[in-house]
Order: structure tokens, then C-alpha cells, then sequence
């Protein structure tokens, strides 16, 4: 599995209808299996490229090549059915719905892909993330630690072919945050997942082998 | 999981909100399914089917007024006719129809009825016939079956459901009557209860029969000789000199009959003469509807008395009154229903807010914008026929528990398991009223910005 993005372009509209570039990437890929780290300043639209690659925002132009497939040329019910089989996705916070035990959580996570929720699959993930005793708990009757967890469960519960998160440890404490991150890491060496993730944490970064910094490949400014 | 899971789940979270909900639904569909009972409980009881008759002879003036009173036995009848209507008029009536010879050729039976008092317990109306009353279909299909026997002998009397039950009568027990008259004095007379009737869910559960003949010997009911004659000749019939013999003799031995000293019951006392006796309502059937609606035009020519299809009496009484009234009952349910149906839709819209982030959740799991869409349009769906089921139990539940209320108060007999198919109706309109329902709040999931709402 491998990622590769081609003259990607992203801007806003202004309230006041000045366009606003965030993202302008010539070229960035990420091999089949291989671990990045993201980091940038506050602002500098980590959030948005993740958001494009994962297809729930659309890029003003560019390929975003994921496995072969351009997922900027899927319509939009095309995307979410290749991100519900293919992309797994953490965020910082908040990432389970609270109506939802931990263990429904997880099944969630294959629910939307057409496929057959596999219970053991998700009992045994939780298992892996050392939650096999938290499985009937409810999001607010867990830990942040134990949510993001969860989250990171549910994100491989598709057995996507990668992964993307989103400052996954930033609410996490020390202990809990080298947990998650090393549940993530194992996750996705197993099983040849490839990672992007996001951090603010140079601690968190500095485990990576390769570590991106947003500003390096992402110019806006020269996209006017 | 699937999407209904899902909904089930989301509606769980707010169990409060969604069981409030749900429940007004049911109390509204508890409402409509009570008044759809009871409403074919009253069709069933006004209805074509439960008149085995299909005409009645009685006193002119109101139509509506003869049918209530020999078929509902609510009020008395206006004014009493002539022995001779039964014996005369009617054969006569039957003969000047075209081709036929004998009145048999197109009368099942033609039953006599005398009414106007009631019981001094309990104001049962008191109804004298003969037995051939108790072998007709009292609805289609349905005979009377009884207890003991029927009255044959001058003072016995057997007693509908509701009577026995009510006046804690059985078989032997002995009621006294009120003379139907403007006096309204007790007669001396005692009747004994010599049958008991089986529960019909008619007005004739609520009534005592009594022999008509024994009807005529109870003091007071008979008239005297000057007034009988008298109404003979207002009726148009020829009194013979012969005849009027008769009657004043028969009057005067009866005059003087003293009831202390004589068993009633043993041995029909004298015989009375018919010019005498009266009726209240005759009840004829016809063999065909076409001989029913000719003979009625031929004993409505000319005759002090009137002839009605009750059927035609009853069906414009449901369509003018009690089918305006239904009309507007279930109006007025369907519109609590309506009620409640906006209760849902404002618990699932306020709750959008609150859950756009949730959404985007689902959908940045892969969960497409018509996925979110049919969650919370499930959610509108479960709480519709979940209330919609539950009001459906409730609505029986109210009638078991009322049933022997209404049939103490109005003496209707209602079978609250009797299952009206409109009530199948009820859950394809509960669907259309959750698409309804869930709709907006459906569009919102729709159109929610995954990035903005999970940067939120
Ligand atoms: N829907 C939007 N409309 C307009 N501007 C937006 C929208 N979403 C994000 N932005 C802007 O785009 C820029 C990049 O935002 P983004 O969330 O991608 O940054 P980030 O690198 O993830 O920052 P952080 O590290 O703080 O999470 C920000 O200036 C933000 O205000
Ligand atoms: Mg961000």
C-alpha cells in the first residue's frame, strides 16, 4: 500500500471571499508500510491534508493516488466506501461515539464498509490494546487514555491499508501517550499498515524514522 | 451493525426524551384504537346486520322514533294500533300486491309487540311477544339461546343478560312492573322469571319479555269498551254491531276481575277478544327485499299506521349523527397523533445539534451521507412504531379494562380483542408520518461538514 500526492491544491473562501491557500504540495509519497511522522506550526493545515487524503474534504485540484486509485476523481459516495474499507482515521479527541460501548465502537468501524461485522476481529483488538476488560464500558466511563485506545481500535478494525492520525497522544499523559503511540506503531507494523501521523510532540517524533515537516513539501504562498 | 442497531442505539443514549416521545405517540394511538373499537362496536350494534327484520309496522310520525323504541328500546312508543293492523291490514296489504294470493306467498313472519312499561327494579324495558320472537335471527346468523323457558303461560317472563345480571335475577325470581302510563302506578301483578337469555351484545339484553297475551290481562291495559271502539272507527276500521257486542261484554267481565284470588300463571284466565288487545310495533319479515319495499308501499297508503325498513332508518341515523360524530372523534384522536408526531420531531431535531460531531464521526468511518441519513430517519421510525405498537396494546388494554363498564352503562357488549382492520391502516401512516418526521433532521445529518464538524 502506498501513497502518492501530485500537485495537490487546497484553499478557503474568506467570509469576506479572499481565497485563502492552505495547502500546495507538488509531490509527497509515502511507500507501502512506512511509518511518517507529520509536524508544523499551528495553523499550517496538517488537519486539511489529512482531511483530503482521507476524502472527506475535496482538494481545488491535484491526485491523491492511494493503492492505485485517485480518490479525487471518486465521486463523493465513491470516497466514503473506499475510506470505510481502506483508511483508518484517529483523532485527537473525541473520536467515539458515546451511545456506544467500547466494544460497539470498534464494530462501528466495519460497519459502513458492506462487509460483516466481525466480533472476534474487534474483541481482539481491544484485547491488543489491553481493554478486553473495558468491552461493555461506555466512552464516558473510560479514561481520554482508554478512548484513544479504543479510537486506535477501531481504526484498524477495517484492516485498512493506512492509517491516518491525528495527534492521536496530545490529550494523552506521558505513560498513557507512549502506550497508544506504541499500540499504533505495532498495529501497523503487524500488518503492514502505512502510517501518517500528526504531532506537536518532538518526543513523539523523534521515535519516527522519517519525520515530515508540513512547510517543507506544502508551499501556499506560491500557489496565487 | 446495522443502521436500525445503530438508530436503536443513538435513541437509547437519550432514553428520556426518546421514551417520552414514544410514549405520547402511544397515548395517541391508545386514543385512536379505542375509538376505532368502540366505533365498531356501535357500528356492529346500529348496524344493517344486527336487524332481522326488514319492516316495521308502527304508530305514524317519526320513523326514527319507532326504530329506536322496538329496535333500541329507547323510549316508548308513541301511541298503541290496533289489533286489526297485525290481522288485517297487513294480509290485505300483501294481497293488493301484484300476483300475490296469500300474505305467506311473501311474509316469513310477522311478529307482534307490546311495550310501554317497565320494571320497577332497575326500569328495564318490559316487551310482550309471542315466542316466535325468540326463533328469529336476532343479527345475521345468530339465534337466541336461552336458559329455562320462554313465557308461555300469562305472567312468566324471561329476562335478557343485562337484566339478570344487574337486577341479580335467575330463574323463579318475581319483579313487579310500572304501568307505562302518564300515572306510572306499580301493577299488582307479580311475574316470574321462568328464562334466562344468553348475553346478544343488543337491546335485547336490557330487556324483559313477557307473554303478550299476559301483557294484556295485566290491569289497566286493557281499554274501555267506549275508548277501543271508539279508536277502532278513528282508525278507519268498520265496527259491526256484533262486534261491538263483544268487546263490551268482554270488557265487562274483565272489568270486574278481581286478580287477588286467582293463580295467573296455572290456566289462561278468559280469552281476550283481538279488537281488545293493541301492539306497539309489528316486526314483519319479508322473503325478498323487493316484496319488503312493495309492501310497505301498500300498508303506508292510507293506513293511521306506518311501515319502515329499519335498516334505511338506522343507516341514515349512523351517516347523519353517529358517522359525524365517529368522523370527528377520530379527527380529533388522528390529531393528537399528529401532536405527538411533531413531539418527535422536535426531541430528534434539538438533538442534531448536539450530534453533528457524532455524525462526522460515522462518516469519517466510511459511513456515506445517505447512511446518516437513514440512522436518524431509523431513529424517527423506531420511535413511530415503537409508540405506534405500544399504543396499539394500551388502546386494548383501555378497552379490557372498559368493556364492562360500557356494557354495565350503555349495555353494548364490546369484544376488546375484536381487531378493526383500519387499525392496519395505522402503521403505514405511522411510517409515512416518521419519514415525515424524520426528515429535516434526516437532512441536517445529510449535509453535515465532516472536517468542520470534527475540527469543532
Ligand atoms: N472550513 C474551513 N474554512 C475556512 N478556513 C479553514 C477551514 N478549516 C480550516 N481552515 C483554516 O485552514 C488553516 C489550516 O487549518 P488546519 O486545521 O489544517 O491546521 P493544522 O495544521 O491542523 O493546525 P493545528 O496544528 O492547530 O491542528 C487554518 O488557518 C484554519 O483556520
Ligand atoms: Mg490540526
Amino acid at each position: 500500500m502506498s501513497l502518492s500526492i501530485r500537485n495537490l491544491k487546497k484553499s478557503y473562501v474568506e467570509p469576506g471571499g479572499r481565497r485563502l491557500p492552505i495547502l500546495n504540495v507538488d509531490s509527497f509519497d509515502i511507500a507501502d508500510a512506512e511509518q511518517v511522522v507529520l509536524i508544523g506550526s499551528s495553523g499550517g493545515g496538517k488537519t486539511t491534508l489529512l482531511n483530503v487524503i482521507a476524502g472527506v474534504t475535496t482538494a481545488d485540484s491535484g491526485q491523491v493516488v492511494i493503492d492505485g486509485t485517485d480518490v479525487t476523481k471518486l465521486p463523493e459516495a465513491g470516497r466514503d466506501r473506499f475510506r470505510a474499507l481502506r483508511i483508518g482515521y484517529v483523532f485527537q479527541t473525541f473520536n467515539l461515539l458515546p451511545a456506544f460501548t467500547a466494544l460497539e465502537n470498534v464494530l462501528l468501524g466495519m460497519s459502513f464498509g458492506g462487509r460483516k461485522a466481525d466480533r472476534p476481529h474487534a474483541r481482539e483488538l481491544l484485547k491488543r490494546v489491553g481493554l478486553e476488560h473495558r468491552l461493555d464500558h461506555r466512552p464516558a466511563k473510560l479514561s481520554v487514555g482508554e478512548q484513544q485506545r479504543v479510537a486506535v481500535a477501531r481504526a484498524l478494525a477495517n484492516r485498512p491499508s493506512l492509517l491516518l492520525a491525528d495527534e492521536p497522544t496530545a490529550n494523552v499523559d506521558t505513560a498513557n501517550q507512549e502506550n497508544v503511540l506504541k499500540l499504533i506503531r505495532e498495529a501497523c507494523t503487524e500488518n503492514g499498515v502505512s502510517l501518517m501521523m500528526v504531532t506537536h510532540s518532538q518526543d513523539v517524533a523523534s521515535q519516527f524514522d522519517r519525520i515530515e515537516t508540513l512547510s517543507d513539501f506544502n508551499k501556499p504562498e506560491a500557489a496565487e | 451493525m446495522n443502521l436500525l442497531a445503530i438508530a436503536f442505539k443513538s435513541l437509547k443514549q437519550r432514553a428520556l426524551s426518546s421514551s417520552l416521545t414514544a410514549l405520547s405517540v402511544a397515548l395517541g394511538i391508545m386514543l385512536v384504537v379505542s375509538v376505532l373499537v368502540v366505533n365498531s362496536v356501535v357500528d356492529n350494534t346500529f348496524n344493517q346486520k344486527s336487524v332481522g327484520v326488514s319492516l316495521l309496522i308502527g304508530p305514524r310520525g317519526s320513523d326514527l322514533g319507532n326504530v329506536l323504541s322496538a329496535v333500541y328500546r329507547i323510549g316508548k312508543p308513541a301511541e298503541n294500533l290496533p289489533w286489526r293492523v297485525l290481522t288485517e291490514d297487513l294480509p290485505n296489504a300483501a294481497k293488493r300486491i301484484g300476483g300475490v294470493k296469500d300474505a305467506s306467498d311473501i311474509i316469513d313472519w310477522a311478529i307482534p309487540m307490546t311495550m310501554g312499561d317497565v320494571t320497577q327494579e332497575g326500569s328495564f324495558p318490559v316487551l310482550g311477544t309471542t315466542p316466535k320472537y325468540f326463533k328469529m335471527e336476532y343479527a345475521s346468523g345468530k339465534k337466541f339461546q336461552k336458559k329455562g323457558e320462554l313465557p308461555v303461560n300469562s305472567f312468566d317472563a324471561i329476562i335478557g343478560s343485562q337484566v339478570a345480571r344487574e337486577n341479580g335475577w335467575d330463574i323463579s325470581s318475581q319483579f313487579s312492573l310500572i304501568h307505562g302510563g302518564a300515572d306510572g302506578h306499580v301493577h299488582d301483578e307479580k311475574f316470574t322469571v321462568v328464562g334466562l337469555l344468553a348475553p346478544t351484545g343488543t337491546a335485547n339484553d336490557r330487556t324483559v319479555f313477557v307473554n303478550i297475551e299476559g301483557f294484556f290481562l295485566i290491569s289497566g291495559h286493557e281499554k274501555p269498551p267506549e275508548d277501543a271502539i271508539s279508536r277502532l272507527r278513528e282508525f278507519g276500521y268498520e265496527v259491526t254491531p256484533e262486534q261491538e257486542a263483544v268487546i263490551r261484554e268482554a270488557a265487562g267481565g274483565h272489568d270486574h276481575h278481581d286478580h287477588a284470588g286467582h293463580d295467573h300463571g296455572a290456566h289462561a284466565p278468559h280469552p281476550i277478544p283481538d279488537d281488545l288487545k293493541e301492539v306497539s310495533f309489528i316486526l314483519v319479515r319479508t322473503k325478498s327485499s323487493t316484496a319488503s319495499i312493495m309492501l310497505a308501499g301498500e300498508l303506508n297508503e292510507g293506513m293511521r299506521a306506518q311501515a319502515v325498513n329499519p335498516i334505511i332508518v338506522i343507516s341514515r341515523l349512523m351517516k347523519l349523527f353517529v358517522g359525524n360524530t365517529r368522523k370527528l372523534l377520530l379527527f380529533l384522536t388522528a390529531l393528537i397523533v399528529v401532536v405527538a408526531g411533531i413531539g418527535i420531531f422536535v426531541s430528534i431535531y434539538n438533538s442534531m445539534s448536539d450530534r453533528k460531531r457524532e455524525i462526522a464521526i460515522m462518516r469519517a468511518l466510511g459511513a456515506s451521507r445517505v447512511t446518516v441519513f437513514s440512522i436518524i430517519l431509523g431513529e424517527s421510525l423506531l420511535l413511530c412504531l415503537g409508540g405506534g405498537i405500544l399504543g396499539l396494546l394500551m388502546g386494548h388494554g383501555l378497552v379490557v379494562v372498559a368493556a364492562p363498564l360500557i356494557e354495565s352503562q350503555a349495555g353494548i357488549m364490546v369484544n376488546p380483542w375484536s381487531f378493526d382492520v383500519m387499525e392496519l391502516v395505522l402503521f403505514p401512516i405511522l411510517i409515512g408520518m416518521a419519514t415525515l418526521v424524520g426528515f429535516l433532521p434526516g437532512l441536517t445529518a445529510y449535509r453535515t461538514d465532516v472536517a468542520d464538524s470534527l475540527n469543532d
